[in-house]
């Protein structure tokens, strides 16, 4: 399941539209996939545990899964362009703290204000990934694997064992975690206009097509003009501002927050991704995807609780649908190899 | 990341060592990179002076055991992880194999096994671990990184599904003596003389037998290895299966070490097991590394370490600061200097035809 978005030798306009259309089916097909597994997921829950699909229990199912949501699609820019990104919950980590440093230290500071703060410290710190990655050509797992460390080294060193807790921050700021706008809570509004916003620059806009070429094949990206280095950096400072984003929404949800918010969230992160088919090798997935997949993981962890299934399944249920969705991906995207060179055989003979 | 061995002149590996040394830069660089131990050494070197400085504690006997202590877990992961990604491979799920062992060791122990039977059966169950990773990478031809990802979550949620959220500490004393005490009277601990050995069973399975000169054809080019008749598969499979065992046998060791076992030992391990590895200046694209970087890798993430520990004005969490910069420049450096070598080139060729 190959997004052939840079120009293969010897494709005409037309095979090209058609292999595009037959991608972009096999695309809507997978995140139908997903959406169908959410609903089965749900319905059995409910079927079995009718409280589960009470308006409260739902409410609290969609305002977790948004800040991973967001998560994924930073995370997606990144993994499409064939890179990865663990740094993102040490970001989180340090907007997190600065969220509800600022915010306690001085209560009337204005949201917008901390928001942009937020969100500019993270694209710095990907700003940061990105450069090592492109002008330093240091891959970027190690990059990535390096600031995890470093960026959680610092929020460590910064915070000095303080915590920022609740009492100590403006009421108007705790209501974002919960409040609702026109019935959706604010979170999740959030969420859906970073998915959406995102999910069609990359669909449709040059820049992000540009992103699917050079995962797909970096040389050939490069050879037809593409500049693959600043649309790169372009993608870790968008994943890092979502990192940041998300880390200021963690503070909004959660009130307390110390040196040690966002730990581990990279791999759940990645996880929803491939989940959402994401391919690790880049050049395939959709943002839509990837937040579908934070949601799946999301529900899972919520349906297990509600079932009352051993809480210490979760983990082994999160791992085995992950192995599932990448041996189902293998198996589609060899299907949909296999078509599309018979697609161009028939056009060349 | 890690796809781009096959397909790309690799713009950030240097070439294997074992190249013949040529006129200009790249011999330079490759003469960097089969250095980069000596460098290794010389920021241990520094490390010690500093640590020494900081505290006079730090060149004892004391400091170097509870210092090797710490590591002995990551040390022993970070051998076999070091093939996995020789071979162009990763592995990430084995902080969760060492808590899947640790809890099974518990749970049998609890119904009444003796360890002697129980150490082996971990073994056993750590190499399936390490099998299932490999069957999914090699036969269903699925990336690693993603797969590891996925039994990360699988084999730590198996660990909570075996003991749940409980520990048990009631092992008996002689092997968890065996676990803590040191060998034989010395300063050494015994974690670290099976470390020892483990290494040099590993150093020569990859420097000194054809195996190991395969693992390494792989990691260059996976696809010149398979026409040149090696079994890309079944070398795969065995390294994960390598992989899967040593990250059991860490089970084993911080379950005694600690004489605890629980279902959360040991996360995130994996990230420092890889960043030994890579420091050791093991190319994360594969087919460049050796076991004796990886070894200096750990001795100098030890002794900051201990050197930060000891300090009473830097804070602990210097250490991850250090360690992060450490990692991202050991690529970066080398890099650095080949882009500096290749300017001074062209503009040494350059030169004669203007003039």
């Amino acid at each position: 399941m190959s997004v052939q978005a840079a120009p293969a030798p010897g494709s005409g306009p037309i095979e090209g539209a058609g292999a595009r259309r037959l991608t972009e089916r096999v695309f809507r097909v997978r995140e139908l996939g997903i959406v169908i597994a959410l609903v089965l997921l749900i319905a059995v829950t409910a079927i079995l545990e009718p409280r589960f699909v009470e308006t409260n229990s739902l409410r609290n199912l969609a305002l977790n899964a948004s800040i991973f949501a967001i998560l994924a699609v930073g995370q997606t820019l990144v993994i499409v362009t064939r890179n990865v990104d663990l740094s993102v919950g040490s970001v989180l980590g340090l907007s997190a703290f600065l969220a509800g440093d600022l915010l306690s230290g001085d209560q009337g500071l204005a949201l917008p204000i901390v928001f942009a703060l937020g969100i500019a410290l993270g694209a710095a710190c990907g700003l940061l990934n990105g450069v090592l990655v492109t002008w330093g050509r240091v891959p970027a797992l190690v990059v990535t694997l390096g600031t995890l460390y470093a960026f959680r080294g610092i929020a460590f060193l910064w915070t000095d064992g303080r915590q920022v807790n609740a009492e100590t921050l403006p009421d108007a700021f705790l209501n974002l975690g919960t409040d609702s706008v026109l019935g959706v809570p604010f979170l999740v509004l959030i969420a859906l206009i970073v998915v959406v916003a995102v999910g069609q620059w990359l669909r449709d806009y040059r820049a992000g097509r540009e992103l699917y070429a050079i995962g797909s094949n970096p040389e050939g990206a490069r050879l037809a003009g593409v500049r693959s280095d600043r649309r790169v950096l372009t993608a870790f400072v968008l994943a890092g501002a979502l990192a940041g984003l998300g880390g200021v929404l963690f503070t909004a949800r959660f009130g307390t927050v110390d040196a040690t918010a966002g730990t581990g969230y990279e791999l759940t992160v990645i996880a929803a991704a491939v989940v959402g088919g994401v391919a690790i090798f880049g050049g395939t997935g959709s943002v839509y995807g990837a937040a579908l997949g934070a949601l799946l993981l999301g529900t899972i962890t919520s349906s297990l609780i509600v079932l009352r299934v051993e809480a210490f399944w979760q983990q082994a249920a999160i791992g085995a649908l992950l192995l599932v969705a990448i041996a189902l991906d293998r198996l589609v995207g060899l299907r949909v190899d296999a078509a599309l060179r018979r697609r161009s055989a028939r056009r060349v003979g | 990341m890690l796809a781009d061995t096959a397909t790309s002149p690799s713009t950030t590996a240097a070439p294997a060592p074992a190249g013949q040394p040529r006129e200009g830069s790249a011999a330079r660089v490759r003469a960097m990179a089969g250095r980069w131990e000596t460098l290794l050494v010389g920021l241990i070197v520094a490390t010690a002076v500093f640590g020494q400085s900081v505290s006079s504690e730090f060149l004892s006997a004391d400091s170097f055991t509870t210092g090797s202590l710490d590591l002995s877990e990551v040390a022993l992961m970070a051998l076999a992880l070091t093939l996995v990604i020789v071979a162009a491979e990763i592995d990430l799920s084995v902080a969760s194999v060492l808590a899947l062992s640790s809890a099974l060791m518990a749970d049998l122990w609890n119904r009444g096994l003796p360890l002697e039977f129980i150490m082996p059966i971990c073994l056993v169950v750590g190499a399936l671990c390490g099998a299932f990773n490999g069957w999914l990478v090699t036969h269903l031809g699925l990336p690693s990184l993603a797969v590891t990802i996925g039994t990360l979550a699988l084999f730590r949620g198996l660990a909570y599904v075996v003991i749940g959220d409980e520990s048990v500490t009631d092992f008996p004393a002689t092997w968890t003596d065996r676990g803590f005490g040191n060998f034989a009277g010395t300063f050494v601990p015994n974690t670290i003389v099976l470390f020892t050995m483990v290494a040099v069973a590993f150093a020569v399975l990859l420097h000194a037998t054809p195996f190991g000169r395969s693992i390494y054809a792989i990691g260059a080019n996976q696809e010149a290895a398979r026409f040149a008749g090696l079994r890309v598969k079944r070398i795969k499979l065995i390294l994960f299966v390598l992989s899967g065992t040593v990250a059991a046998l860490a089970g084993i060791v911080i379950t005694l070490r600690n004489s605890t076992a629980a279902a959360n030992v040991g996360v995130g391990f994996e990230l420092t097991a890889i960043t030994a590895v890579l420091l050791g200046g093991v190319s994360i694209f594969g087919g460049r590394g050796t076991i004796v970087g990886v070894i200096l890798a750990l001795v100098l993430l030890g002794a900051i370490q201990k050197a930060i520990l000891l300090s009473e004005t830097i804070s602990s969490y210097w250490i991850q600061i250090v360690t992060g910069v450490l990692l991202v420049g050991s690529v970066l450096g080398p890099n650095i200097a080949a882009r500096a070598t290749e300017a001074r080139r062209l503009r040494s060729r350059q030169r004669p035809e203007e003039g």
